[in-house]
């Protein structure tokens, strides 16, 4: 067997993995900088999943290989409207946070079925698509033995996820933009006593976060999967919300967090074209990247430090 | 958690009917939308619900889990807890009553209720689990019981694949007739629609509930460590502890309703590709329910109707199932947002007052 051609497809199908959550657990990171618990990632990125494979196949007759890019944008104008409902109970009508994240995680798993059924006459789920993202390899740095094939060979969404990662922390930690919305989420109080205007910087973060995570779903249904269907998402919206709080509200430690729950998810794929799935139940490996995700939240003891203000409602008249 | 809680015991009963009425409203728009009758839809699950008997008797089937699940929403929530692991810790009470219903021979007599009791231990260890993390290791419950909620559906497939399940099928053996908590006579009455004494025992959950919560000194402690956890630290109450008891006795509620769905329904336990959806549905049962246990069955009883019926609505009207599941997140939505409501809530409030003057 040859040891780096494995290593390589490992880095490489992780790499596949992680795009979707580097996605959303950067949209989490936005929203919950600023002060609002973002649990309704799931549903963004089942609006975004949605969305891209629905305006893919509505346009890949007519645009060809740029349809999927329609897809993808759409999903996140999408994401980022489907949001506005969180802002308005969490920011305006001060709800619970987590309760009104819920309602949103419902509420994208019914309307994108529905919707589904409507438009697929009564299908569960999309067709699949004959337009979707293809591989793009980098001139010269895809021929680099073993590297090549790991790194420089991967969707064109996973390239923008790493540059989104540099945009991200470049935004957060070096713009006065992210110095507010950092300032809000630590203590709104200070923040309007300097002129901040709170409620915006809050409703700017939500939906900045949907359209992030509605990305993240896109690239989903429009590179792995090449349609939409109930279980496209299932559940990788909370482990990117484990990703955020692992890499401590971090855009490089989420962005490595999210690398490492890839990892789970490639070493599944890479375990079914071994064979093991004869020694371990195929469920055990189904399994694996939830209870990572349990494993390393648990492991995490008093480390994580979330921002100060988190899931805290900014009333004005309070002291 | 408390500030859902509270909008109850102030306006009580108004809320959440108006919850309810702006959720089927935003139902019947997102119907408008997608080109289909509201009014015939709406007409079609109330027929579908109340045509026959056995359609009747299928809606008390349907509300029973929903009762159990919305309990175990409802009873963390009083520990400022957010269950939303009801739908895990309900189908590892599937799993233990289906190993206990179909390996033992035992006299009915014990056979059932041990079928039960097995589901509810396992309920509550699965909900434990999230409970201990969060006391011992300060992980959030809600991201906890989500994995556990996978976890838990991939761990009835492989116990059910590996020692259940014959060569070549998708569902387990029959559990052992000893085992099975159907009501034979009631049923017949409905035309053998599946009612099962698991409905009796969901009234007596929320009863043991109610009791439980209000009229003991533990109950107390898991109350008050709900409304303000540093003042019940200070009292000398042990914090910790508490938060794992209330997600032992939540999980409890959620493994007896998936126990008595197997032995009172299906009578045996199938491959699953997706989730139940009780335990989510639990989450809004638990909600408009006040979290109170009598509020919980009614509750229940709205969203038994809501599900059941909407295959009717699917039937005659055309329209897709997954809508009612637009209506119970919407209810969920307006609920959490109950400041959206008091906007409607105020005119009617106003009119009230100006009728006792």
């Amino acid at each position: 067997m040859d040891w780096g051609l494995i290593l390589s497809n490992l880095v490489h199908d992780t790499i596949v993995f992680s795009t979707a959550l580097i996605f959303a657990s950067l949209g989490g990171l936005y929203s919950e900088r600023s002060g609002v618990v973002n649990i309704a990632l799931e549903g963004m990125m089942i609006i975004g999943a949605f969305t891209g494979a629905v305006m893919t196949y509505a346009f890949q007759d007519s645009l060809g290989a740029w349809a999927p890019w329609v897809g993808f944008i759409a999903a996140g104008i999408a994401g980022s409207i489907f949001a506005l409902p969180h802002a308005v109970a969490s920011v305006t009508f001060k709800a619970d946070q987590t309760v009104s994240g819920v309602a949103l995680n419902f509420l994208a798993a019914g309307l994108s079925i529905y919707l589904t059924k409507i438009i697929f006459d009564g299908a569960g789920q999309t067709t699949t698509l004959s337009t979707v993202f293809n591989k793009f390899s980098i001139p010269g740095l895809s021929e680099i033995p073993y590297i090549g094939h790991a790194i420089f060979e991967a969707y064109p969404t996973s390239y923008l996820a790493f540059i989104a990662v540099f945009v991200t922390w470049y935004v957060v930690f070096k713009t006065p933009f992210g110095l507010r919305l950092r300032s809000v989420g630590e203590h709104p109080r200070a923040a309007d006593t300097v002129g901040i205007n709170v409620k915006r910087m809050r409703y700017t973060a939500v939906m900045i976060s949907g359209m992030l995570a509605a990305l993240g779903g896109a690239t989903i249904s429009l590179t792995t999967t090449s349609n939409f269907s109930h279980n496209t998402v299932s559940g990788q919206g909370f482990i990117a919300i484990a990703a955020l709080i692992f890499g401590k509200w971090h855009p490089a430690g989420a962005m490595g967090a999210a690398l490492f729950f890839g990892v789970a998810q490639a070493i599944k794929s890479l375990v079914q074209i071994f064979g093991l799935t004869n020694y371990i139940p195929t469920e055990f490996i189904f399994m694996l990247p939830y209870v990572l995700t349990i494993l390393v939240m648990a492991g995490l003891v008093g480390r994580s430090s979330a921002p100060a203000a988190l899931g805290k409602p900014y009333d004005t008249g309070s002291r | 958690m408390n500030r859902v809680i509270a909008v109850f015991t102030k306006e009580s009963f108004l809320v959440p009917a108006v919850a309810i009425i702006l959720g089927l409203l935003t139902g019947a728009i997102a119907m408008l939308a997608g080109g289909f009758n509201p009014v015939d839809a709406y007409m079609a699950l109330i027929k579908k619900v109340f045509g026959s008997a056995y359609n009747f008797g299928e809606t008390i089937r349907q509300i029973t889990p929903l009762i159990f699940t919305g309990l175990a929403v409802a009873f963390a929530f009083r520990t400022g807890l957010f269950n939303i692991g009801a739908e895990g810790q309900f189908i590892v009470g599937m799993i233990a009553s289906t190993v206990v219903g179909v390996s033992f021979d035992l006299p009915a007599i014990i056979h059932a209720p041990l079928a039960i009791l097995a589901g509810a231990v396992a309920g509550g260890l699965w909900g434990a689990i999230a409970g201990y993390l969060k006391a011992a290791r300060g992980v959030n419950e809600v991201i906890t019981s989500i994995m556990l909620n996978w976890v838990a559906l991939y761990l009835a497939n492989w116990v059910m694949n590996a020692f259940f399940i014959p060569a070549g099928k998708q569902t387990s053996e029959e559990v052992k007739d000893s085992a099975i908590i159907t009501i034979g006579w009631l049923a017949e009455m409905f035309d053998n629609a599946r009612l099962h004494w698991g409905t009796l025992i969901a009234v007596l959950a929320a009863i043991f509930f109610y009791i439980l919560l209000w009229k003991t000194k533990s109950g107390f402690e898991l109350r008050s460590v709900g409304l303000n956890p540093h003042a019940s630290e200070y009292a000398g109450m042990n914090v910790n502890r508490n938060i794992v008891k209330a997600m032992f006795f939540g999980g409890m509620f959620a493994g007896i309703g998936g126990a008595t769905e197997i032995l009172g329904v299906f009578h045996y336990q199938a491959i699953m590709t997706q989730h139940t959806g009780y335990g989510f549905d639990g989450i809004a049962v638990a909600l408009i329910g006040g979290n109170t246990p009598f509020g919980v069955i009614l509750a229940a009883i709205l969203f038994g109707v809501l599900t059941f019926g909407a295959s009717g609505m699917q039937f005659s009207a055309g329209v897709p199932f997954e809508l009612i599941r637009v209506v119970i997140a919407s209810v969920i939505f307006f609920v959490a947002a109950h400041g959206i409501v008091k906007i409607f809530v105020k005119p009617i409030l106003k009119k009230k007052k100006e009728g006792g003057n």
